[in-house]
């Protein structure tokens, strides 16, 4: 019913114009990873493969494996362990509020928002002297402690939708504090641990500043190597876009077939939500 | 369902005498016992390694070997006279201002063009979004192949007589001195500019859509009732009711920008006469790379002060909004 802002038809010419420019890279990277080498020129970039070439995927698969198997050893105890994590602080934080206990989750938010290049030179110190220094679990500490921030705003927020009468009657019942969140408070929060895991996942699979200075070759998480690729001296743009695709794979999947949980994410951690 | 209905009306005459009388029970301990190892690790990690990256700031630790005697000031001196560290301020600056304006611009637009009950619009959507989810490396990796200057988006340009270098152009433009560097917007940082919005507007998108949905469709009727134009309704109603949204996506936009390494450091590095050099990248490198470990430390504190000056106030005023 809604009248139109401009003429339809010009709309539908703007949103296919502008869908044009947010997919072009993706044309570009899979036009030129289908490619052989000797058609990955700077004058063919923008042409379609005469031959499709799987070649380079084979290559850009050899060399990420391992770190993509890194990032997957990485990636789910560390969503799994901050998502619990963020599930029991939110429930306290939102349920059981004590004195103090909003500036104290100011206080704990904070933390998301630093630039981590400020606690870097303690941590890398801190990782070496417990020998986690260049491990994967090392990794995988930082992310569930830098991930608490996040993980209990969404949590907190996320719990403060449930009624705080159904918490109040449980307690006259008898329920406890466990009993509460094990019965009442975790059968509930079934979307909020999707929206939460997928967060995470897509986060610390993407993330690069820590896997970069924690840990070296064979222990580098599958963004790092991407990172390398297009180190070494001749860079082969049909292998370097195979495993740039390869690398954003799983988050591809995941935005594909869950995205509306994704979407929900990034609103939930936009402070108000 | 009675029973349920007395409580709820008790509770909504008792509930604030009866908070302040409870007693602090041994399901609050176990409460805070929860609570506590998160509380103690944020703590450490988040306020205790600031403060010690601050010490380190004023350290004299600029080799392999920690040397903890006191320099004072000596190295944000050196920073603030550094011809490298200066060019990142300048790109910072320029950076944030140009990426900003196009993600709220963009987001807007693009906003209410899927506000507008298209056909296809959650096909449309999902492709505004999708960069969202992809690593800021693969899209460095992506774009630093798109931008490869004399041929990418160049060729297209080439025949309208443009001939950019793109992110290995050193000119600055409107370039006037300033301290040891030519202050303005250098071309190169364009092309970053153009990726970071590329990956990020989706956010804005999401952001606006998720508030003009929130706006009730009587707010439309009333206008159209009293013969406002469509384009008066967006532009006198609609997006002043949109302000709070923009000043959400300022902040976050902001902190992201200030604090950006991964992106730049995978497309351009620092770049010639350092061009596209942030104080990420700087930090990085001249942290792990160089040892200089007091240098880096100054500019990690740097860019702390400079996020936290957004991000402070933003905080506080959430806190209060949010009862």
């Amino acid at each position: 019913m809604a009248k139109s802002l401009w003429a339809r038809p010009f709309l539908y010419v703007l949103a296919v114009a502008m869908s044009v420019f947010f997919l072009m890279p993706v044309y570009v990277m899979v036009a030129t990873s289908l490619k052989p080498l000797d058609e990955v020129t700077l004058a063919d970039m923008w042409k379609l493969p005469s031959t499709i070439d799987w070649s380079s995927y084979a290559t850009a698969f050899d060399k990420l494996a391992p770190n993509f198997w890194n990032s997957i050893l990485l990636v789910v105890p560390a969503t799994l362990l901050s998502a619990l994590l963020g599930a029991l602080n939110g429930y306290v934080l939102s349920k059981w509020k004590f004195k103090g206990a909003d500036t104290l989750f100011t206080l704990i938010l904070f933390g998301m928002f630093i630039p981590y290049q400020s606690i870097l030179i303690p941590l890398i110190q801190f990782l070496r002297e417990i020998g986690l220094y260049n491990t994967i679990p090392g990794l995988v500490f930082v992310h569930v402690v830098y991930g608490i921030p996040i993980t209990t705003l969404m949590f907190r927020n996320f719990y403060a939708a449930i009624p705080d009468e159904m918490i109040e009657s449980a307690k006259i019942d008898g329920a406890g504090f466990v009993r509460i969140f094990r019965y009442i408070m975790l059968p509930l929060s079934i979307t909020g641990f999707v929206v939460v895991a997928i967060w995470q996942f897509t986060n610390i699979w993407n993330e690069f500043l820590f896997a970069v200075t924690i840990t070296t070759s064979d222990k580098q998480p599958i963004m790092v190597a991407l990172q390398n690729l297009s180190g070494s001296q001749i860079v082969q743009w049909n292998v370097q876009m195979a495993g740039a695709l390869l690398a954003a794979l799983p988050t591809l999947l995941v935005y594909i077939f869950l995205g509306k949980y994704f979407v929900r994410g990034l609103l939930a951690g936009s402070v108000k939500g | 369902m009675e029973t349920v209905n007395v409580t709820t009306t008790e509770k909504a005459t008792a509930v604030p005498v009866v908070r302040k009388k409870r007693k602090w029970t041994a399901d609050h301990w176990l409460a805070a016992a929860f609570l506590a190892p998160s509380v103690v690790l944020i703590f450490l990690f988040v306020y205790g390694f600031i403060g010690w990256t601050g010490y380190v700031s004023v350290s004299n630790w600029n080799s392999l070997v920690p040397d903890w005697s006191f320099a004072g000031l000596k190295n944000y001196v050196y920073l603030f006279h550094d011809f490298r560290f200066q060019a990142d301020l300048r790109n910072t600056l320029v950076f944030t201002v140009l990426f900003i304006a196009a993600v709220i611009v963009l987001g807007q637009l693009l906003a209410i063009l899927l506000d507008q009950k298209l056909r296809g619009e959650s096909l449309f959507r999902n492709i505004f979004f999708f960069p969202m989810a992809l690593s800021f490396v693969v899209t460095g990796v992506v774009w630093q192949w798109l931008f490869n200057p004399s041929t990418g988006v160049n060729l297209f340009l080439k025949p309208l007589g443009l001939d950019g270098k793109w992110y290995t152009d050193t000119n600055i433009l409107g370039g006037f001195h300033w301290g040891k560097i030519e202050f303005g917007v250098p071309v190169a940082i364009i092309a970053v500019v153009v990726a970071a919005v590329w990956q990020m507007t989706g956010f804005a998108v999401a952001m606006y859509l998720a508030g003009l949905r929130a706006i009730p469709d009587e707010v439309r009727e009333a206008a159209r009732m009293d013969g406002a134009t469509e384009f008066q309704l967006y532009w006198k109603i609609i997006l002043p009711l949109l302000r709070p949204i923009t000043v959400s996506v300022i902040i976050i936009m902001a902190h992201i920008s200030l604090k950006i390494f991964d992106l730049i450091y995978a497309m351009t590095g620092p770049g010639a006469n350092f061009v596209t050099d942030v104080p990420g990248v700087y930090m990085f490198e001249t942290t792990f790379r160089g040892n200089y470990y007091a240098n880096g430390a100054a500019i990690a504190i740097v860019m702390l002060l400079s996020v936290a000056i957004f991000i402070v106030p933003y905080l506080i005023s959430s806190r209060k909004g949010g009862s």
